[in-house]
């Protein structure tokens, strides 16, 4: 049972908005009842069948790490988050749309995950700012996702989606905007089921299928293809 | 003409005050959040701004540099006003307690009445604190400034001594407990591999689960957690072997998650104590710097010393002498920076020495640390009265 393959993907963000019940809401299908904060880091397990539908339909674990914390914390604690930033294949940013300082410090929630080795002097050198070069040059997928949208007044909702819009291109990343207490945002068949569904395969084939950095940009779906069936004989 | 300059000082003065009250709130309270509620941050430079404002007057008062005293105790008594509001502010922003009031009272109307029943029960409280304590005398009315003041003084004055009397035994708690573990990377890395072994056992519990679960939603059973008196009887009269073998691991899961919390907070201490480690080795060498100078101050003294008293006669002697003094002191500074020390060099010292009670000698330093301080402040005093006198003298 355990011996499917699996994958690593860090949920990130500030603290309240909601990672705890995303998670479960992603695993379990269900509705978390009592949301406590979390302390250190919890795990969860997804199970996720890869191009479904198709000939090729892999079944894999996605373990979802949910790190608790905030932003502003100790270096000691920046230090010791540092030891579940290892060997990751993908993150999601998570924010709450109803907080905007909660989206500002996506960036910094992405700069301490994939600059893990210069965490713990606590100094960036970037100071917070946005690094564009940083995240071209980044393999690890992200996705974006914004809760608490049933706290949005219908009024105030197009301004926020626009801002989230800007948000999610700045990480070059798909966004999901749902409510975590309400299973049917994520129900088989809708846009944002679809959007997941993707992100995942994408973090499976980055790990499993395309082994080798030096891709030529602008011919990736020749390679994912090609190069993809060939070395998938290897991992079976 | 002076009502005018005493005024705009006033007001530049309070203004200036609420802004830093304002910026304050900004940058270092509210650094992390979104403020949503502007209200709780005016409110907060307010009262910021009228605290300040009283020390101001006070300072003001004692200098004479303001003219109009009278105008004075009223404005002194300004400030006292947003202490008195404080449990009707905490009702009326919609912060935390604001979410749960949110749930409660949907009419605004409601919530009025609230926060006003709030605020009646802590004028009763707030009066009622009063009477066992000796600051009141009758001839002072019932609503005059005075009770309130007396009041005010008796919580602050506790809490300002709740908040000593902890720090006072914390700090040298911490410190101390800093100093005394020494921290290397093995440890760290130790605990590291044994949280994330945690985490790695907690992750192959939660797949066998989330695979029995997803068989069991194929095969058409539906998991639903017993919630509610009749789901939970009913889930002990009808249970399926996949719900039991679900709620069994997930009780093991729920001890794994325990230890696992356990685990990171200690890895954070130990990182924690690590840096204060390092600020160990600093205070190191600045010790150092007080030993080189208070050396060389040593030697100035001595050749002063030696000067003063020596003859061709007793010059030998009086060498000998100072060079025994010079000795002991340096044997029992080397002894005293011990405890300052970094593990690796402590063994050095001891392997020196030999065995001895280094707490003993620390204590010994305190006592008559103390005694000389206390005996030279007497001297100095007497010092200084007699001085006077002599100069009074013609």
């Amino acid at each position: 049972m355990a011996s499917l393959d699996r994958v690593k993907v860090l949920v990130l963000g500030d603290s309240g908005v909601g990672k705890s019940s995303l998670v479960h809401l992603l695993c379990q299908n269900q509705v978390l009842g009592n949301p406590s904060w979390t302390v250190g880091c919890s795990v969860d397990v997804r199970v996720h069948d890869y191009k479904e539908g198709t000939p090729v339909e892999k079944t894999y674990y996605i373990e979802l790490w949910d790190v608790g914390g905030s932003v502003g914390s100790a270096s000691s604690v920046k230090s010791t988050r540092a030891v579940f930033y290892n060997s990751i294949n993908g993150i999601i940013l998570v924010h709450d749309l109803t907080n905007k300082k909660s989206s500002q410090n996506l960036y910094r929630w992405s700069s301490e995950a994939l600059n893990k080795d210069l965490v713990p002097t606590g100094v960036l050198v970037t100071n917070g700012d946005y690094d564009q070069e940083q995240f071209a040059e980044n393999q690890i997928p992200l996705l974006v996702i914004g809760t608490k949208l049933d706290q949005i007044h219908e009024t105030k909702r197009h301004e926020v989606l626009t801002r989230t819009a800007f948000l999610a291109e700045d990480f070059n990343a798909e966004e999901i905007n749902l409510d975590c207490t309400n299973p049917r945002y994520l129900a088989a068949g809708s846009s944002n089921a679809v959007k997941l569904s993707r992100f995942f395969d994408k973090v499976i084939e980055k790990r499993y299928f395309l082994r080798d950095s030096n891709q030529i940009p602008g011919f990736p779906d020749r390679k994912r293809f090609w190069g993809g069936t060939l070395k998938g004989l290897h991992y079976d | 003409m002076s009502f005018l300059i005493d005024s705009s000082i006033m007001i530049t003065s309070q203004i200036l005050f609420f802004g830093f009250g304002w910026l304050f709130f900004m940058r270092q309270l509210f650094k992390d959040y979104e403020v949503r509620q502007y209200v709780v941050q005016v409110i907060f430079s307010v009262t910021f701004a009228f605290s300040c404002t009283m020390f101001e007057l006070i300072i003001f008062e004692i200098l004479g540099v303001l003219n109009s005293s009278d105008g004075l105790c009223r404005v002194l008594q300004l400030p006292l006003l947003p202490l008195e509001t404080e449990p009707v502010r905490h009702s009326a922003d919609p912060g935390l307690p604001g979410a749960f009031l949110h749930r409660l009272f949907y009419l605004h109307k409601q919530r009025l009445l609230f926060s006003c029943l709030l605020w009646l029960t802590f004028m009763y409280f707030f009066w009622k604190l009063g009477d066992p304590f000796p600051i009141l005398s009758p001839k002072h009315g019932i609503l005059s400034i005075e009770q309130l003041i007396s009041r005010v003084g008796v919580i602050g004055v506790t809490l300002m001594a709740l908040l000593s009397g902890f720090g006072a035994v914390n700090c040298p708690y911490t410190y101390m407990s800093y100093f005394l573990r020494n921290v290397t990377d093995v440890d760290i890395l130790a605990l590291e591999r044994r949280l994330l072994q945690t985490m790695d056992m907690i992750i192959s519990k939660k797949k066998r689960m989330a695979m029995t679960r997803r068989s069991m939603f194929q095969k058409g059973e539906v998991h639903n957690k017993p919630s509610g008196f009749w789901g939970v009887i009913k889930s002990i009269t009808t249970s399926a072997p996949g719900t039991e073998n679900l709620t069994l691991i997930q009780q093991e899961v729920d001890a794994l998650e325990e230890l696992s919390r356990q685990l990171f907070l200690e890895t954070a201490d130990l990182h924690a104590t690590k840096v204060k480690f390092w600020s160990q080795h600093i205070s190191f060498i600045l010790v150092g710097i007080i030993i080189v100078t208070s050396i060389r101050g040593l030697l100035i003294t001595l050749t002063k010393f030696f000067y003063a008293i020596s003859s061709s006669k007793s010059s030998n002697v009086i060498v000998l002498l100072l060079a025994q003094i010079m000795g002991m002191y340096f044997v029992s500074s080397v002894l005293l920076i011990r405890m300052s020390m970094p593990l690796e060099y402590r063994t050095i010292i001891t392997e020196v020495l030999g065995e001895l009670q280094f707490n003993f000698y620390h204590r010994w330093f305190d006592v008559i640390f103390l005694v000389s301080a206390l005996s030279s402040i007497l001297f100095l005093y007497l010092a200084h009265k007699q001085a006077p006198e002599k100069h009074m003298t013609p």
